[in-house]
């Protein structure tokens, strides 16, 4: 196995090669979900409630069934009303029955765009039309829509079976409350008790949206022998397999999934919402149907992340050391259980060894869309709460909010909460260059502050599927197994390029349907360079060695004597007479040496080590309209190695810009009858051009991780933790107080400002 | 639902289509003449995934109707190269790894070209708030601006006299 802390002798990983699809992409010819046609394809459209919460008394289809060019019409009914159980999605596991009912309401409809029934036509205006002649009767419920008053007692439910897990003994009623999560250690009382200074905060966060430009789009066709197959744009082809086969209570091998490009997600495409309704549809019709959400039906119904309320209170010694925390995390579920407050409870603190933790989660179903991953589920409200606080640590003990960090930060050994302990970690490393850095020495002009924030992900591996196939001419292409969202197929065909000893240029890497390779976890927990990364390069390896036997055999020489590199045998006997035999030598002569050269490893990857990330955020606010402009921002990170470093970059920067809307602009906004008043790209407003300075990175490359080949750790999650806090830290300053709701809007940092 | 036959120029070329129904250029782009390279990110002229230029001018393909088109001149990213040879954008873009996704790229690209169209040496800032009809979710725009920038100088480099 390749060394991974020799990056010196590396020829390939760590360059900045081309990707193989970029020309693709530039051109136009890149084929996302919605580029799909089909002969005979029908348009699909959903029709969608509007009510918050009611009860459905009846779906009237008559009247929208008569219209000429109308094939199909489906509702919940249509679905498999056995399928159970549960999918691994995303970075967690999700129950069928609830994927079921978001794509198709059964019985109740729970937030205000809820699919409710799906109509096929030949036009899409005629599908238009069919969904308006639905008549679907409502009853009303009450309904509620912010996570606290969900929670009190004599809210409305939104599922009556429901009872809080994680509470013994079993609660005697049903609530909104579908999990409390706790965890901690040592004596948390007591080192409050003894504390020299403590901080406590309540901290608030808005549900955001992924934002991802592409909205969910398929196309999917049924065969008369059940085989069937689906085209769309997915973090994960295996996973819209899955979910879609026991939706529609279908044997897997009877689905073909084909991955199309993908035009964004960040874990929000870790899900199906489209892919069963139009396969059901197909069913009915027998041709294809194509289904695309609208902007407002991607707001509506998709996504976001949770609002969050958290209370945090740290105690620590007068020089600076945590002695102990509590925390209490509450987070919008949506409409379904399963938001990510576990992993808030399990990230909040892993940056810091502290010694005694208390904290609880509570995972909150609301009469809002059901959350999906958004990139570090979880993390960024938990270090929105946990890094502000530090910091008015800081403020209150006269430290360098650094130093602070630095004296508490975790180092290897260190057990985590959750019972893990860590390896690989260069924290501390981040935090030192981002000391060291010119930013961070630049004095600030007046009227503008600096803030500086932390934030750990996981990062994951799990299994993953690769193969290389030397081409006749000594070429090679590499399957992989997962979508490419932000340019793996560059790390991929890099790694195996390296393996191979080949210019990068002589390996191209594909994507395979869920028919042409072994199966993968999805795009998602920052895993494909480090898992996928992996069985690429283990495929790569068995490749060498299969070329090495068949330059040994060709010599008639000892296979121990053969040496592989820069993509050529050589042989170290000098009693043979043998010339260097290349990888085109090698490929030409492939039928005399025991057939095509080609090699398939599917693996479950382990040894993905944690990363950290460190922020500044220079920022100065406009007094008259309170709005605050990000002037200057640098995003650190422990990468173990870069394997593509503009990639790695581009990661960091894209997570810090999504950071930076979370803290300052984006936001579900709700009116008091429960309908979302922003679902559209004007009034929920992301980052663009003019909004954001360049974004520096700093990529700390001091620990590769031992357990990849290359040293790869993920890197994907970890710029969005710690933008949150590093933004809203820069804003306290500059107020001159501690501003704990975000998004930090004008009007509210103006109303903060007249306050004094 | 009645629909006009359209005439138009895309990308140098005479075609004809059926236009109307409340269609949009973009719909009759990517349905129509199945130039699926405009993207539809919104609908409502927010995003400017489906930038393309129209005698000159950057429109939102998705906020003109389709019959509107009859008589004009279209570029789309479908035409941005000169054959197999790649527009100095395309080629920074690459160099500079200015996309992930490449979702909202075709929409960046027309509209880059729109700017060094009438200012060939903009300003970082000048570039900022040109694209800032362009949302793209997945860079955090900074190698988008430096791929532009150096594609205008690459663009000034090749239009100097020898």
């Amino acid at each position: 196995m390749s060394d991974g802390n020799q990056g010196g002798k590396l020829k390939v990983v760590g360059q900045r090669p081309i990707r193989p699809d970029g020309v693709d992409k530039v051109t136009g010819r890149a084929q996302f979900g919605a580029d799909f046609h089909l002969p005979g394809m029908l348009a699909g459209r959903i029709k969608r409630s509007p009510h918050p919460h009611a009860r459905i008394a009846s779906i009237d289809t008559s009247a929208a069934e008569k219209l000429p060019g109308v094939k199909a019409i489906v509702t919940g009914a249509d679905f498999d009303s056995g399928a159970s159980g549960e999918v691994e999605a995303g970075e967690g596991h999700t129950a069928i029955r609830e994927v079921a009912q978001n794509c198709l309401a059964v019985g109740k409809v729970l937030y205000v765009g809820h699919a409710v029934a799906a109509v096929a036509a030949t036009q899409p205006e005629i599908a238009a039309e069919a969904v308006d002649l639905i008549e679907v009767t409502y009853e009303v419920l009450p309904h509620v829509i912010d996570v606290e008053e969900a929670m009190a007692p004599g809210a409305p439910l939104l599922h009556a079976d429901m009872f809080t897990k994680g509470v013994t003994p079993k609660p005697d009623n049903p609530s909104n409350i579908a999990l409390k999560s706790v965890m901690g250690r040592g004596d948390v009382a007591g080192a409050f008790k003894s504390a020299d200074v403590i901080v406590e905060g309540r901290y608030t966060t808005a549900a955001v949206h992924q934002g991802y430009i592409e909205p969910h789009a398929c196309v999917a066709s049924w065969g008369a022998d059940g085989q069937s197959t689906v085209w769309c744009s997915s973090q994960g082809q295996f996973l819209v397999r899955a979910l879609v086969a026991k939706i529609l209570g279908m044997p897997l091998s009877d689905l073909k999934v084909i991955p199309a490009e993908i035009g964004g997600g960040f874990g929000g495409k870790t899900t199906v919402y489209l892919e069963p309704v139009a396969l059901v549809l197909s069913r009915k019709c027998g041709r294809p149907v194509k289904l695309v959400m609208s902007r407002e039906e991607v707001f509506l119904a998709s996504g976001p992340t949770s609002g969050s309320v958290m209370d945090v209170k740290i105690a620590a010694t007068k020089d600076g050391k945590i002695t102990a925390a509590e925390m209490m995390l509450a987070y919008q579920a949506g409409a379904f259980p399963g938001s990510p407050v576990h992993l808030g409870c399990m990230t909040a603190f892993a940056c810091y060894d502290v010694e005694n933790l208390a904290l609880v989660g509570y995972d909150v179903v609301s009469n809002r869309p059901k959350v999906a991953a958004y990139r570090a589920p979880g993390a960024p409200m938990a270090a929105f709460a946990v890094e502000s606080a530090l910091d008015e640590l800081a403020q209150k003990l006269g430290m360098d909010p650094i130093d602070l960090r630095l004296k508490n930060a975790v180092k290897d050994g260190a057990k985590t909460v959750y019972g893990a302990t860590v390896k690989s970690a260069a924290f501390v490393e981040t935090l030192e260059m981002v000391k060291a850095s010119e930013h961070y020495k630049t004095p600030l002009a007046k009227g503008q502050a600096r803030g500086v924030a932390a934030g750990f992900w996981f990062n994951i591996g799990g299994e993953s599927s690769a193969a290389v196939h030397v081409d006749e001419d000594g070429g090679v292409t590499v399957v992989s197994s997962n979508p490419d969202i932000g340019g793996s197929r560059a790390s991929m065909a890099m790694m195996a390029a390296e393996t191979l000893g080949l210019p990068i240029e002589r390996v191209r890497c594909t994507i395979g349907d869920t028919t042409s390779i072994g199966y993968s976890g999805s795009t998602g927990g920052s895993r494909v360079t480090f898992a996928t990364g992996m069985a690429v390069v283990q495929a790569a390896e068995k490749v060498v060695a299969d070329l090495k036997r068949r330059a040994a055999e060709t010599w008639g020489c000892d296979l121990a004597m053969v040496e592989w590199a820069d993509g050529v045998a050589t042989c170290a006997d000098p009693s043979k007479d043998a010339k260097p035999l290349s990888m085109k030598a090698l490929a030409s002569k492939s039928a005399k040496t025991g057939g095509p050269i080609a090699s398939e490893v599917s693996i479950n990857a382990q040894g993905a080590a944690a990363g950290f990330g460190v922020h500044l955020c220079d920022l100065e606010i406009d007094p008259e309209t309170g709005r605050s402009t990000v002037i200057r921002y640098t995003a650190a990170q422990d990468v173990g190695r870069a394997i593509h470093p503009a990639y790695v970059e581009g990661q960091l920067q894209g997570g810090a810009a999504q950071g930076i809307g979370w803290a300052l602009n984006e936001e579900y906004v709700y009116g008091k009858s429960g309908q979302l008043e922003n679902a559209s790209f004007l009034d929920y407003r992301m980052p663009v051009a003019s909004d954001l300075p360049m974004i520096d990175t700093i990529l700390v490359e001091s620990r590769p991780n031992p357990r990849h080949p290359y040293g790869a750790k993920g890197v994907g999650e970890v710029p969005i933790v710690p933008p949150l806090a590093a933004v809203a830290n820069a804003v306290s300053h500059v107020v001159g107080k501690r501003m704990t709701s975000l998004p930090l809007s004008p009007a509210k940092v103006l109303a903060a400002m007249a306050k004094g | 639902m009645s629909r006009t036959v359209v005439n138009a120029t895309v990308n140098g070329e005479p075609v004809e289509f059926l236009g109307g129904g409340g269609q949009s250029l973009l719909d009759a782009l990517r349905d129509e003449l199945r130039l699926t390279g405009s993207k539809e990110g919104c609908g409502t002229g927010d995003c400017g995934a489906c930038s393309v230029i129209v005698d000159g001018r950057l429109v939102c393909a998705c906020l003109m109707l389709a019959p509107e088109a009859e008589g004009k001149r279209i570029e789309t990213i479908e035409g941005l190269a000169d054959g197999s040879h790649l527009h100095p954008l395309q080629h920074q873009f690459l160099e500079h790894a200015a996309l992930q996704c490449g979702f909202c790229t075709p929409g960046l690209l027309m509209a880059s070209k729109a700017l060094l169209d009438r200012n060939p040496d903009p300003t970082e800032t000048e570039v900022r708030y040109w694209l800032a009809g362009n949302m793209c979710r997945c860079t955090g725009y900074d190698k988008i601006v430096r791929a532009v920038m150096d594609a205008a100088a690459d663009l000034r480099q090749a239009e100097k006299p020898r």
